[in-house]
């Protein structure tokens, strides 16, 4: 890999991560993080989504007319995760299940639009692939960080299996929606106390 | 055929009870966290979080009936359920465009108010995934309407309340690193706690 490149896959993975440094995206992955099984699906879903639209739109920036580049990203997102809900449907029936409408919310995952926006549309595909690689598993280890603590603490399991037992009690708010929001207030906390922000709240209002 | 099979797996909730459900117990931000982004970004003034809602409320409730009505009797009819991703983000973006047209002929005093918030609210998540929730829940078109309007109230009175309460910590001391995105999450938590306490009320899955 050429420097460049891994500068680009170093910056989306932690210098901008789009959780902690620009809190874009957590819409439609918080609600699956109280089990990790569906947290990890709907991350490499993710992965999957955005490189391949980041990609897309890389290859088609110059052919694409600048008043409806929006809603032709919007598109290109918007097919890929079809494919993404009908490939779950058929293998992971259950998972597809749970995880409900939430894949289809990978479309306006602001994280997807944004990155193909601000880095995609200005760039050749290659760096445009690892930008997208790198923010995508950026913004997948620190929901599976919130997920495995959401999982432990709420249900006693990692992955389903029984971790905690014995006399430990369950903190049941844990898999419940509040504790998504403490958990990720806990994460970016750590997260900017042990590199605090260069340049504060850079990312666009969305 | 098809259509009888749909009506019969109704849900069979009064309306009133759904716009009740989705405005307090199924909250949209702080039990389902959709619409998320601009409810971190945009709740630092009371002034944009009201234009912000207002905008959402309109545009939730008539993009849950055009799509209600196209996913009944387009999609459905058509057998093609699946490309209802593309169709319901095709729907909202021409919508969204549309009412922007028109609110600038027609009144460039709403247009200063609301118009800057329409071009976000096409990418708000909130929007489509009501529109994913109902075909999920089977609602009807009248179920469908009540349910986005209820959620758009209860989205507005979520961010509205966050920024009351963020116009009060401006002056709080807070450690460094958890001002701004941090101590608005936390806020959101407790919010969400108090919200949790009305689950089990009403019941509309």
């Amino acid at each position: 890999m050429p420097p460049r490149t891994l500068q680009i896959f170093k910056t989306g993975l932690w210098d901008d991560n789009p959780v902690f440094r620009q809190i874009l995206g957590i819409c439609s992955t918080l609600a699956v993080t109280n089990r990790l099984v569906n947290t990890a699906v709907m991350c490499i879903g993710l992965v999957y989504t955005m490189i391949l639209s980041s990609v897309t739109v890389s290859v088609l920036r110059n052919v694409t007319p600048r008043r409806i580049r929006m809603m032709v990203e919007v598109l290109i997102i918007a097919a890929y995760v079809i494919v993404l809900k009908l490939f779950l449907e058929a293998f992971l029936p259950d998972i597809s299940r749970e995880l409900g409408a939430y894949v289809g919310l990978i479309i306006t995952n602001c994280i997807v639009m944004g990155r193909c926006e601000a880095f995609a549309g200005q760039n050749r595909p290659w760096p445009s692939l690892w930008d997208a690689f790198g923010c995508s598993v950026g913004y997948s280890f620190v929901l599976l960080f919130i997920a495995f603590f959401r999982e432990l603490l709420g249900f006693g399991t990692f992955f389903g299996v029984p971790v905690l037992t014995g006399d430990w009690t369950f903190w049941t708010i844990m898999v419940m929606p509040p504790g998504a929001f403490f958990m990720l207030a806990i994460a970016v906390w750590l997260a900017r106390s042990v590199a605090p922000a260069k340049a504060e709240e850079k990312g666009k209002a969305k | 055929m098809m259509l009888a099979a749909i009506e019969a797996g109704t849900p069979d909730v009064s309306p009133f009870v759904i716009i009740f459900a989705a405005c307090i117990t199924e909250n949209m931000v702080l039990t389902n966290f959709l619409g998320m982004c601009p409810f971190l970004n945009v709740s630092r003034e009371l002034k944009s979080s009201s234009g912000l809602g207002l905008a959402v409320i309109f545009v939730l409730t008539f993009t849950c009936l055009l799509n209600a009505l196209v996913y009944k009797y387009v999609l459905v009819p058509l057998e093609v359920e699946y490309l209802r991703f593309i169709v319901f983000i095709v729907v909202i973006a021409a919508f969204v465009q549309f009412v922007e047209m028109v609110i600038e002929r027609v009144s460039p005093l709403l247009y200063m108010a609301l118009g800057i918030f329409l071009p976000l609210i096409t990418v708000n998540c909130a929007i489509l995934g009501a529109s994913l929730f109902m075909t999920i829940r089977n609602y009807t078109v009248t179920q469908s309407v009540t349910y986005g309007l209820g959620s758009g109230l209860g989205w507005t009175m979520a961010i509205i309340a966050m920024a009351g309460i963020r116009q009060k910590l401006i002056d709080s001391r807070i450690p460094k690193p958890l001002q701004g995105p941090g101590i608005t999450l936390i806020v959101a938590g407790i919010m969400s706690l108090a919200f949790i306490g009305f689950s089990g009320m009403l019941n509309i899955r």
